[in-house]
């Protein structure tokens, strides 16, 4: 017996609708509170990695090995009161973290985790995901804008420029692999690239170009270093979210932390194959997954030590002046290469 | 239609990238600069003033804390000034003592720059890598004077004490094991000089790996070139000097034009710029840190050869030994009146200026014949390259301040006195 049935048989007392509600719900629990741990975690895992590469130990003091060290961040900040401004305008203010969080738990509905675990096989899968990853930037701009200071204006301003430069690369990058996968599905998406040729038939190969420029986007999407201008700590001290105390503040992290998780997911499953496993001895599962994820979450954190950071302007430069002209170069290679059914990938495309 | 002003930002005295207490009055039209006003004095401490009321040698220690990076170049400016009003000269030994010790100064403002110009403009890592490397040298200031900053090392007639035969070593503890322990006191077996030659060594690498983040980063590159462009006649015209001076391509370093204790004989390069930008600056910067480390070397071979006295044996300006002071009526004398009264300076007025770090920093000193100078002026390099901070920033965007005030090197201990 499934836990469906299992759940089913003990809420039978429930009118059908409200139990199908509640099933719902406890899926949505079971893909939030994995994902909340994880956040935290990350957050674990980037201190203690960024410390390794900065020739330092990192947090090592609280519980063993400094692994309560997040929940102690958690407590914290749960505790701290949350200041409003003088002047904010104080809905605004308060609704800007929920909306930069809300996007990025609810782009996890259409994530599949593996062949048939996916809490909603929609068709229109990517559409979603785009629309809602976009969403998350309304929340800086609307914090930056309410929170009535000058450095939170500028780190908002920074923020809509950078997604406008980014957006569309984004979505041309996305049209790519919609044209190689011929589905909006994502477990279309996954399936179209399970073949013969193991991890060489995911669409990373076909697809290069598109698969760097998909990532890169989606760093800088997410604010992260080095594309992290609108937080810009040297400059405008902490951008869109300086005068955010305690939890309206941990929220923007959480949102911040679950984007950068979205975004590799996203990745290993447009470009990665998801939950395929590039070797005949394992098997395909959800745990080749969360291999990808993490793989894309080390990147993020590799960037952050790594790099310096852009001034907003040479965002968009890069943006409008590279990757959009090689996004849409690449759709028109793409199309070719199905269309003409090019091998070893588009040898037997359906169009 | 309402009219359109333009966004006045207040940058600091609190901000991450204020390099102290600088207070920035910034006229923005949007993010790019149409102002920059900078605020001086919140760290004023009235240095000059303090010195008029103490005896010449109990400023010594104040002079640290002008630039609180570079310690034993204010120092030995203060120094040199004093003795040249004296007309003395220390043993050799000790002038190649403090040379040392200034290139040693120097590697560590640069590494203090490189770290906070890196974070200024996001690769953070930076700060952390310069920060190793500082440790060790720390530790050297720490072996010769017993601290790690201010130390107050130099003195008129040479340095406090000769440098010392061992190192400290690094003790167990609860977080470090006796096998970990060893290894952080390998380098610290031998003598001070030993534990520099061994720094010395691996310096250059450390400097390679810094380079190797930024040089030729795309990022560093886009950052830095061709932000805050000065000319050479213009940085000529605005006082700037040191690297900010000699990025712009102006050959000026008074190490090489007016030589001061054994400069002349030392082998050692000056590195220009050719565009004035950021990116010069720190590619002169970055090899002064290779030069600087190359008159460590030839310091600690000539120093290992010549052993000798570092200190004039002068009792009416250095203190006796703590043994003499025992049984020898005249060192007890001596030392209550050297730390008391101190010593009377002969009339008249000087000006000594020593190749620091961050660019010429000279001492005007006057004395009317008393045991305190009469009128002591600072000449601080940070200043007058302060001043042309909007003339550097104008146009550019808000993220170049940053980058600005990074190259620029300020630091607000010797600005604001």
């Amino acid at each position: 017996m499934t836990i469906k049935d299992y759940f089913f048989e003990l809420t039978s007392w429930l009118p059908l609708e409200l139990s199908l509600t509640l099933w719902t719900t406890v899926k949505i629990m079971a893909i939030c509170v994995p994902l909340m741990l994880s956040v935290a975690y990350l957050t674990f895992a980037e201190r203690k990695i960024i410390g390794y590469i900065q020739a330092r130990v990192g947090p090592n003091r609280v519980g063993p090995r400094g692994w309560l060290q997040p929940i102690a961040d958690a407590l914290k900040l749960l505790c701290k009161e949350i200041v409003i401004p003088t002047g904010a305008n104080k809905l605004l203010f308060l609704t800007a973290p929920i909306l930069a969080l809300a996007p990025s738990l609810a782009a996890w509905a259409v994530i599949p985790f593996d062949s048939t675990l996916v809490l909603s096989d929609i068709n229109a899968g990517l559409l979603y995901v785009l629309a809602l990853t976009s969403l998350g930037v309304y929340g800086i701009i609307v914090a930056g804008w309410a929170s009535n200071s000058k450095y939170a204006f500028l780190g908002s301003m920074r923020s809509a420029a950078q997604i406008v430069s980014y957006e569309i690369a984004m979505g041309f990058a996305l049209v790519g692999v919609l044209i190689a996968a011929g589905s909006l599905n994502l477990g279309a998406i996954i399936r179209a690239q399970d073949s013969e040729l193991g991890m060489f038939g995911w669409f990373w190969a076909p697809l290069f170009p598109v698969f760097i420029i998909y990532f890169i986007s989606g760093v800088a999407e997410t604010n992260r270093a080095p594309f992290d201008v609108s937080e810009g700590e040297s400059e405008i001290v902490a951008g869109f979210h300086v005068e955010y105390a305690g939890m309206a503040f941990a929220l923007f992290f959480l949102a911040e932390y679950a984007n950068m998780i979205l975004v590799s997911a996203l990745t290993a499953v447009l470009f990665l194959g998801g939950w395929l496993s590039p070797v005949e001895w394992i098997p395909d599962g959800i745990h080749w997954l969360l291999i990808k994820i993490s793989f894309f979450l080390f990147l993020f954190l590799w960037f952050r030590a790594t790099f310096p950071r852009y001034r907003y302007d040479q965002i968009m430069r890069l943006g409008w002046k590279i990757f959009l002209p090689i996004t849409i170069v690449w759709i028109v290679v793409i199309s070719a290469m199905v269309v003409w059914k090019v091998p070893p990938w588009f040898a037997n495309s359906a169009i | 239609m309402p009219e359109i002003k333009n966004l006045t930002m207040n940058f600091g005295p609190q901000h991450p990238a204020a390099h102290g207490v600088l207070r920035l009055i910034l006229e923005m039209d949007g993010e790019v600069i149409e102002r920059a006003d900078p605020h001086i004095g919140l760290l004023h401490r009235a240095t000059e003033k303090l010195a008029e009321n103490k005896p010449f040698n109990q400023s010594i220690g104040y002079m640290d804390r002008l630039d609180y990076v570079s310690m034993m170049c204010n120092e030995h400016a203060y120094v040199l000034a004093i003795e040249k009003l004296l007309g003395i000269a220390p043993p050799l030994r000790a002038q190649y003592i403090r040379v040392m010790f200034d290139e040693i100064t120097r590697i560590l403002n640069h590494l203090m720059w490189l770290g906070a110009h890196g974070l200024d403009i996001g690769a953070m890592t930076m700060f952390l890598y310069c920060f190793r490397e500082r440790e060790d040298l720390m530790d050297c200031y720490e072996a010769v004077s017993g601290t790690r900053m201010h130390a107050t090392y130099y003195r008129p007639g040479g340095v406090y004490r000769d440098l010392p035969k061992e190192m400290p070593q690094y003790e167990v503890t609860k977080w470090r094991n006796s096998k970990k322990t060893e290894i952080m006191n390998n380098s610290r077996s031998g003598s001070l000089l030993d534990f520099l030659e061994n720094f010395v060594d691996r310096f250059p690498a450390c400097i390679d790996e810094y380079e190797t983040l930024l040089t030729d980063n795309r990022i560093w590159k886009q950052r830095t070139v061709g932000i805050g462009v000065v000319s050479p006649e213009r940085a000529e015209a605005l006082g700037f000097t040191g690297p900010m001076l000699r990025g712009s391509g102006v050959e000026w370093d008074l190490r090489r034009k007016q030589p001061y204790e054994v400069y002349d004989k030392l082998k050692f390069e000056i590195p220009i710029g050719i565009n004035g930008d950021c990116y010069d600056r720190y590619l002169v910067r970055m090899e002064e840190l290779r030069q600087s480390n190359k008159i460590i070397r030839q310091c600690i071979d000539w120093l290992r050869k010549n052993p000798g006295p570092v200190n004039l044996e002068d009792p009416k300006l250095t203190p006796p030994k703590r043994a003499d002071m025992k049984g020898d009526m005249e060192a007890l004398i001596h030392h209550f009146k050297l730390f008391t009264e101190g010593y009377c300076v002969p009339e008249g007025e000087v000006y000594s200026a020593v190749e620091h770090p961050k660019g010429e920093f000279g001492i005007y000193l006057v004395s009317d014949g008393a045991n305190k100078p009469y009128r002591l002026k600072v000449r601080a390099a940070g200043f007058a390259h302060l001043s042309a901070m909007d003339e550097m920033v104008r146009g550019h965007m808000l993220a170049d301040v940053v980058a600005v005030i990074g190259t620029m090197d300020i630091v607000f201990g010797e600005i604001d006195r």
